[in-house]
């Protein structure tokens, strides 16, 4: 028994202690009639090879592993950012349950999110009576001030109407008759959440700007000096949204955050749990239509929702998640465009540091090569970066990435000469990313959570960033935009290069001659 | 005050809790919640409340689906076997790897839990249907992982909307691969209430498309008078190893696992058993129930949580054996022993007297009452999130008069009893955890161990103490008030 009271072992030491050891072997070979320990061995040295990759690369039907989710998850996450908004998916309940525990995991945070809870009665009859009971149950349980309607893929393939529910909920009195219900249909078997996030920012958009389904007159836009800023998708939204906001303000730029959801995952612990904390408010959101110009940090967040602003009047621009020195000049550039202000010297000072570190440090990082892969537009930033540093970001791999994005990149690599031997590959997953760590292997692999497997597997060094991070804590609260936020990118990768340097070098009389105590 | 004023004060404060948080409620929706909320009447055969029925929509719901109950719960964690998660991307994508059903294998070689497979449907699979993408699906899979020994099929909401005929593309791949085990699962996320549908139609299919196609695969099975098989124990962190060492060293020998660190060879060896020792009776009784009415095999229900109820739990298995057996669980009974009297000497100082309120799934909204009570811990209100009225009724066995239980509690509840009763710990699960935690509530995941574990068995008892302690008195939980935030103290 290796147990014991004073020094309790858990999970990690218990089941490599003798007794368990022989117990787990036993069961493997008098049970589970497992493989032949050389045919594992050999199937797994063939994984590694051309040929498994040019078979994996024939897929046309099987998704292993993807970097991707689906819409209604980006649906909530754009319905959290605004003030005392619940986001509301109708459809099936178990979906909701996997949303709120998603995020949960990444922000280490609450997430409030209602269902309709639709069941096989729904299916044949339509969920109008899902739709009724939950927005009164909803309204009155949780006192929001919006309730954002979105839908999974069950509502969607019965074909449920949202916005005839909605109205005919409003009849039977669920929600007064001016409370705020936009809506957006969000089907799963479309896009990815990327998509979701869109369809719901367009949704509440129009729901304010074009007359409140019908209910309201249409406002009419009278321009002021005001800039709107979205940021789309992000896993880094709680530090990335008020490092904008400090950037802004330093420019001393009037402006609106559409989905500020920087202070609905991170609430303090102090005794009160606030289930609304922070958000766009709804008068912000409604006037938002008045703002000179939008600024959207993430293009395929917001592919129809920046064509809808702009119809409108605004002058709008489309960043890929920038990163870094270039990245940061254009979006401040812009921003300085738009908004008609200069670059404070504050800010250009700020620039000034990022450059001083990156050449304090960049011996080490030139000629590295790197695999990327996440969401379109934190590749499209995170690659630019890389490009920057001197490094090749060899393999760029976006999962819910398409054929624009494609484009956007060959664009982004052919501006570089270390662009040259690097490649995207659009709509693939991370069981390809494996064949293609294995036969054209990388230095550092850039990710998510998920990365780990990939890391395991082909021995490549994970540097986390992406979304979801689960198993590494309040990376979130970090900015990885703005000259501050490259800063803190830098030393993410930075770390894990010097990390690996002592790792490979610590070995007594054999390798230590390399365990520098100055880098 | 005596024991039984302070019992009817209790049910008192619990009766006018119940009302405040159902008069928020629209009228349709308190007179529905009402029937699920209530407090345990000592001498009454179940709790009081209603359970196993539709969600209400709208009120925040902490149930699951009957995908999450088949794919998460019984036929994930069958480590060689390929579980395509069929339909569109997200529900693999968050179940994925989520529920730490511990494994041995080369995963992505001969092991597959920990990936995430899926038809990742585009509007035109809806459109025109799922079944050829799933028959060339299943042809990528013998391609590229041979050594697979199965495939599941984890209909997700779509398949069963758009008429897909996923059974018949099964048996047309099945046959074509020689007899290969594929089970399609018609677990869509809309059928049912809850979790509890996904479980029984997995263990169905079990039925269907595994014992009922044995064939005479156990003709060469070699027997013993000792063989059992462990059923319902997911293995979380590790549960079914530190469950499974207790049974080998009392002399029995465990033919199977289900389902954590399963293998198909087990599920097929396991009505070879001479019984079926069941951990969680509520998503697992369907298929012991078969085995007992086709094959003989009779089962029995135990608790590994806490020495209290592990001693019982051994003695009860031991007593469908005979007397080397019954002499082994004495036997493991007392070489725990030590270990026990040490782990309670450390920890119930520091934990006697301590509240607990729970909300969890499964079987542990009763069986782990028993193992806070062994450190002199009380649980003051519980509630399933899927359980029937069977569950309830096993639950009047574990509580005390005058416990709080809500059934399918919402969001709102939940909150709204924490804050009136002031529990000294909450155990429920990722979606809770953070809401507890600002209030400045102490707070355990009572699904995955809050990423410890094992809980089970005397090995986890040890680790569920310190967990506990270190939950409860964590200096952190001192900090949550400012200073200047408190009140002044008393002169």
């Amino acid at each position: 028994m290796s147990q014991n009271a004073e020094h309790v072992l858990d999970h990690f030491d218990l089941f490599r202690g003798p007794e368990y050891k022989e117990m787990l072997a036993n069961k493997r070979e008098q049970f589970e009639n497992p493989c032949e320990a050389s045919e594992v061995e050999r199937v797994r040295e063939w994984t590694k090879t051309d040929e498994y990759r040019e078979k994996n690369f024939g897929r046309e039907a099987l998704t292993i592993n993807p970097a991707k989710a689906c819409q209604p998850l980006g649906a909530v996450f754009a319905a959290a950012g605004f003030e005392k908004t619940l986001p509301f998916v109708h459809g099936s309940q178990g979906c909701v349950a996997y949303y709120r525990s998603h995020f949960s995991r990444h922000f280490k945070e609450p997430t409030s999110c209602v269902s309709s809870s639709m069941t096989e009665d729904a299916a044949v009859f339509g969920g109008l009576a899902n739709m009724i009971d939950g927005l009164a149950n909803a309204y009155n349980l949780y006192k929001p001030k919006m309730i954002a309607v979105s839908t999974t893929c069950m509502a969607e393939v019965i074909g449920d109407d949202l916005n005839a529910f909605i109205k005919g909920a409003k009849e039977k009195d669920s929600v007064p008759a001016d409370f705020d219900v936009p809506f957006a249909h969000t089907p799963a078997f479309v896009g990815s959440h990327v998509t979701g996030y869109d369809n719901v920012m367009k949704g509440i958009l129009e729901h304010f700007w074009d007359g409140k389904a019908k209910t309201a007159p249409e406002l009419v836009r009278v321009a002021n000096e005001k800039i709107n800023f979205i940021g789309g998708f992000d896993g880094y939204t709680v530090g990335n949204l008020r490092e904008i906001k400090r950037l802004l303000t330093e420019m001393g730029v009037e402006h609106t955050i559409l989905a500020d959801n920087s202070d609905t995952w991170d609430t303090p612990t102090d005794g009160e749990f606030r289930m609304y904390d922070g958000g766009t408010t709804l008068e912000e959101a409604a006037n938002a239509l008045h703002a000179k110009g939008t600024v959207s940090m993430q293009e395929f967040c917001t592919e129809k929702t920046l064509p809808y602003i702009a119809s409108k009047g605004q002058q709008v621009a489309a960043l890929n998640h920038p990163i870094g020195v270039a990245g940061t000049d254009k979006f401040l550039q812009e921003v300085s465009r738009i908004a008609g202000k200069p670059i404070p010297d504050s800010i250009t000072k700020e620039r000034g540091r990022l450059v001083d570190a990156i050449g304090d440090s960049s011996a080490h990082i030139h000629g590295k090569k790197f695999a990327v892969y996440g969401d379109p537009d934190l590749t499209l930033g995170l690659a630019g970066f890389l490009l920057e540093l001197g490094a090749e970001p060899v393999h760029i791999l976006s999962t819910n990435g398409g054929k624009t994005w494609e484009e956007r990149v060959n664009q982004l690599l052919a501006s570089s000469p270390f662009g040259t031997n690097c490649h995207a590959y659009a709509g693939k997953d991370l069981w390809h990313m494996r064949s293609l760590l294995f036969t054209e292997p990388v230095d550092f692999l850039i990710g998510n959570t998920y990365g780990k497997y990939l890391e395991r597997d082909t021995g490549t060094p994970l540097i986390r960033i992406g979304f979801p991070i689960f198993d590494r804590h309040h990376h979130h609260r970090y900015p990885v935009w703005g000259y501050q936020g490259g800063m803190n990118v830098l030393v993410w990768i930075l770390d894990k290069i010097f990390d690996e340097i002592d790792n490979n070098s610590n070995v007594p009389s054999k390798t230590d001659y390399s365990f520098d105590i100055i880098r | 005050m005596s024991v039984t004023v302070e019992i009817q004060e209790i049910k008192e404060r619990n009766k006018q809790l119940i009302q405040e948080v159902l008069e928020v409620y629209p009228e349709k929706t308190a007179k529905r919640r009402a029937k699920h909320l209530g407090t345990f009447e000592e001498g009454k055969p179940d709790c009081g409340v209603k359970s196993n029925i539709k969600s209400i929509p709208g009120v925040m719901t902490i149930r699951g689906c009957a995908y999450a109950g088949s794919k998460g719960v019984v036929w994930g964690p069958i480590k060689d076997m390929i579980h395509i998660s069929h339909g569109p991307v997200g529900c693999g994508q968050y179940s994925w790897a989520a529920r730490r059903n511990y494994y041995i294998g080369t995963t992505g070689i001969d092991t597959f839990v920990t990936m995430q497979f899926t038809s990742d449907f585009q509007e035109k699979d809806i459109v025109f249907g799922g079944d050829k993408k799933l028959a060339k699906i299943m042809d990528e899979i013998q391609d590229l992982f041979p050594l697979n020994k199965g495939i599941t099929v984890q209909s997700e909401c779509p398949i069963g909307l758009i008429g897909d005929d996923i059974e018949a593309v099964s048996k047309a791949k099945s046959k074509e691969y020689g007899g290969k085990t594929i089970v399609p699962v018609r677990c869509e996320g809309f059928r049912g209430v809850s979790q509890s549908l996904g479980h029984h139609l997995a263990n169905d299919a079990v039925r269907d498309w595994v014992f009922d196609k044995l064939g005479n695969k156990n003709d060469g099975f070699q027997g013993t008078p000792y063989d059992v098989a462990i059923i319902g124990d997911y293995n979380i962190g590790g549960d079914a190893w530190s469950s499974r060492i207790l049974l080998e060293e009392m002399g029995l020998r465990v033919i199977a696992q289900w389902s954590g660190d399963g293998s198909i060879a087990e599920l097929e060896a396991t009505p070879k058993a001479k019984l079926n020792v069941l951990h969680c009776y509520r998503s697992m009784n369907y298929i012991s129930r078969h085995m007992e009415e086709k094959y003989g095999v009779p089962w029995c229900e135990y608790n590994f949580f806490g020495p209290s109820k592990i001693a019982d739990s051994l003695r009860r298995i031991a007593g469908h054996f005979d007397d080397k057996i019954k002499e082994g669980a004495e036997r493991v009974i007392a070489k725990y022993q030590a270990l026990m009297d040490g782990v309670i000497a450390k920890y119930r100082p520091r934990l006697e007297g301590k509240k607990v309120m729970l909300f969890v799934g499964g079987l542990r909204p009763r069986h782990v009452i028993g193992a806070y009570e062994d450190l002199g811990m009380e649980v003051v209100g519980t509630g399933y999130e899927f359980g029937h009225n069977d569950d309830y009724q096993r639950t009047t066995h574990y509580v005390k008069d005058g416990t709080l239980i809500y059934d399918d509690v919402t969001g709102y509840e939940f909150e709204k009893f924490v804050e009136k009763i002031q529990p000294d710990l909450v155990g429920s699960g990722i979606k809770e955890k953070y809401v507890f935690q600002k209030m400045g509530v102490p707070f355990r995941q009572m699904h995955s161990w809050d990423y410890s574990g094992p809980y089970h068995g005397y090995d986890g008892f040890a680790i569920f103490a310190r967990d506990m302690d270190m939950a409860i008195n964590a200096p952190v939980w001192k900090l949550a008030k400012a200073p200047w935030k408190q009140a002044p103290a008393a002169a």
